[in-house]
């Protein structure tokens, strides 16, 4: 091996380990008994796996409750962001119009404020509009979050559609929708399914707006983090697993689109 | 079968002129050709034809209809573009039964239509392939299937050939010309390629920013270009222009400083007596001296070989004489040497002269 192969390993594994070993040790924890999380000194495998935690923290009050929540808020956030990325997108790939540019830029301004510093004048806002403390309220500033992805990652999804193929289903045949439908949607479909799984687990993960938008209505990791200060070990270990299992799957099943998607916008 | 009119037709691009006032008609069955340097329109009034383009003023006709607002999949047209636009999710057979589908033909008609293309370019052990297991000149000849199969009034081609290595492009060329002897069917084609222009089209539409310069046969074109600019733009190589003034003196000569030739006497020239014009000549209708027994003196001059190409039937001689570069074709069996002087005869009868401020033929 080459010596950059070597620090290339090297890099590997740190990089890794630096991501597993939390994973792994969460893991652990969620099933090693109440007790034994206690102990001192404490080995790294239990004396034996139970799911006693998990089982716990499903049942302790809210947490069904919440899960059914961050589940509305992540679908509706997905809704969203689809209705409003993939025409922005196509739009992007496909016409030239005036202030194309700017709109773009525009589109990633959006992410330029902290949401620490909108905080107050957010929660006047909903208050006045009468969605504080609501579902349909913290899917929309998820949508906020997600939604300059799915216009950017869209944009670039039908860039590399050729406009030709619409073109020769157009004169072959097809009305403007029809040739879009024909052609360019089964070819960018998987992309866009990668653009919804994005957009889920945005909404999965974020707890700071979740948090100072609602009070009753929490979703998981709000309600998790409201928790935090008072709580035991275990509820510690199981709701962390709980919410990185899906981010886990979600990741394994678009590995291979989000590299080709990153690489198209790179270029 | 239809023929395929332009009345003062004009597509502007916000403030862009693309396409200004062009008139034409491409006969029924005709093979006509857009040619143009990019960026003239060309492409911009194929896409007309074929509705991808809104026309912002003026009128287009297909047979006798309308078609101004008609959308692109009410035309009866069929398009070929440079890139192919092979759809990768599908098969040959799928890309060429696409239009056929849509239309709900009958699974037998489908069948028999596009076996029926694909023998005719030679294609029928590709049907269950992927555009992406093609090879560039297999994929041209799926997407020239899939616009036959639809037998369209009219087939759009913009420049199918741009995309294929030298060789191959000459001989689709052939097969194209061929393709259209069999199939009889109008055909618009647009190409940047002068060449490609003068070995295919029945006629020639010569445009320059949006602008139709001349239509008219190849040859004619050649011999007769009706200003400069189609002058220099046929014919490769390009035609060689100098500046030159007419005077008279036992007859009218154009004199370029570094010769003087005879005006043809059929030619009237007399309000152009000295005046400044630009001269052109090809450079196959320059000479070496030698091989032209009788040329007459003041139709020739010496000039310094500068490089000699041969491309064996003829050569190529790049000449100079006092600061003016021409380029000469000349026989192969010139015995002109690079660094060395050598007599050049011109061909009166060949020459063209330009006026100075409108670019357009004199004679």
């Amino acid at each position: 091996m080459k010596k950059q192969e070597v620090i290339c390993y090297i890099a590997m594994v740190i990089i890794s380990l630096f991501v597993l070993v939390p994973i792994i040790l969460i893991t652990i924890g969620t099933f090693t008994p109440r007790l034994e999380l206690y102990k001192w000194p404490r080995g790294l495998i239990p004396s034996r796996f139970t799911s006693d935690s998990f089982i716990s923290f499903a049942q302790s009050y809210g947490v069904m409750n919440g899960l059914k929540n961050s589940i509305t808020v992540a679908v509706l956030t997905v809704i969203f962001s689809l209705l409003i990325g993939i025409p922005a997108g196509y739009s992007l790939s496909r016409f030239k119009f005036k202030g194309k540019s700017l709109f773009t830029v525009g589109v990633l301004t959006t992410r330029m404020f902290p949401i620490a510093i909108l905080a107050v004048p957010l929660v006047k806002i909903y208050m006045g509009l009468g969605i504080y403390d609501s579902i349909l309220g913290v899917a929309f500033i998820h949508t906020i979050f997600a939604f300059p992805f799915a216009i950017l990652i869209s944009h670039s999804i039908f860039a590399s559609v050729p406009r030709e193929f619409e073109e020769v289903a157009m004169v072959l045949g097809c009305s403007r929708l029809g040739a879009f439908r024909r052609t360019t949607l089964p070819l960018v479909a998987p992309g866009i399914a990668a653009i919804a799984i994005f957009a889920f687990i945005i909404s999965w993960n974020e707890v700071f707006a979740a948090t100072l938008l609602t009070l009753h209505n929490r979703t998981l990791p709000a309600l998790i983090v409201a928790r935090l200060e008072a709580t035991t070990l275990d509820f510690l270990f199981a709701s962390a697993f709980f919410m990185l299992v899906p981010c886990l799957v979600f990741i394994f099943i678009i590995r291979k689109r989000l590299l080709r998607m990153w690489g198209i916008i790179l270029r | 079968m239809a023929s395929v009119e332009f009345r003062n037709v004009t597509k502007k691009f916000g403030d862009v002129v693309a396409v200004n006032n062009v008139n034409f008609k491409a006969r029924d069955r005709e093979f006509l050709i857009l040619v143009g340097p990019s960026g003239c329109g060309k492409s911009t009034t194929l896409r007309m034809v074929a509705g991808l383009e809104e026309v912002t003023e003026g009128e287009i006709y297909i047979g006798e209809e309308l078609v101004n607002d008609l959308p692109p999949k009410d035309r009866d047209i069929a398009m070929v573009f440079q890139n192919y636009a092979l759809y990768p999710h599908m098969n040959v057979y799928e890309n060429m039964s696409f239009a056929l589908r849509l239309r709900k033909f009958s699974k037998e008609e489908i069948d028999a239509r596009v076996q029926e293309a694909a023998s005719l370019l030679e294609i029928e052990n590709l049907l269950d392939r992927k555009p992406k297991e093609l090879s560039g000149g297999q994929r041209q000849r799926v997407a020239v299937g899939r616009a036959i199969v639809r037998k369209p009034k009219v087939f759009l081609f913009d420049e199918p050939l741009s995309n294929l290595d030298a060789k191959l492009r000459t001989q689709m060329r052939t097969e194209l010309s061929k393709l259209h002897e069999k199939l009889r069917t109008t055909i618009i084609y647009v190409t940047h390629d002068q060449a490609e222009a003068m070995s295919m089209g029945d006629r020639i539409v010569v445009m320059r920013d949006g602008v139709i310069q001349q239509i008219d046969t190849p040859q004619k074109l050649y011999d007769h270009p009706i200003n400069e600019f189609v002058a220099g733009f046929i014919g490769s190589p390009s035609m060689n222009f100098m500046d030159c003034t007419i005077v008279e003196e036992n007859g009218i000569y154009a004199d370029a400083g570094i010769f003087k030739v005879k005006i043809p006497e059929e030619f009237d020239l007399s309000k152009y007596i000295g005046k400044d014009v630009t001269f052109g000549i090809r450079p196959e209708d320059l000479h070496d001296r030698e091989f032209i027994k009788d040329a007459k003196p003041e139709n020739t001059f010496t000039a310094k070989v500068e490089v000699r190409e041969p491309m064996g039937s003829d050569v190529f001689l790049y000449l100079e004489k006092d600061g003016k570069e021409i380029l000469a074709r000349v026989s192969a069996a010139t015995k002109a040497e690079e660094g060395k002087e050598i007599e050049i005869a011109i061909d009166a009868n060949k020459i063209h002269l330009f006026d100075k401020t409108t670019k357009k033929t004199i004679i």
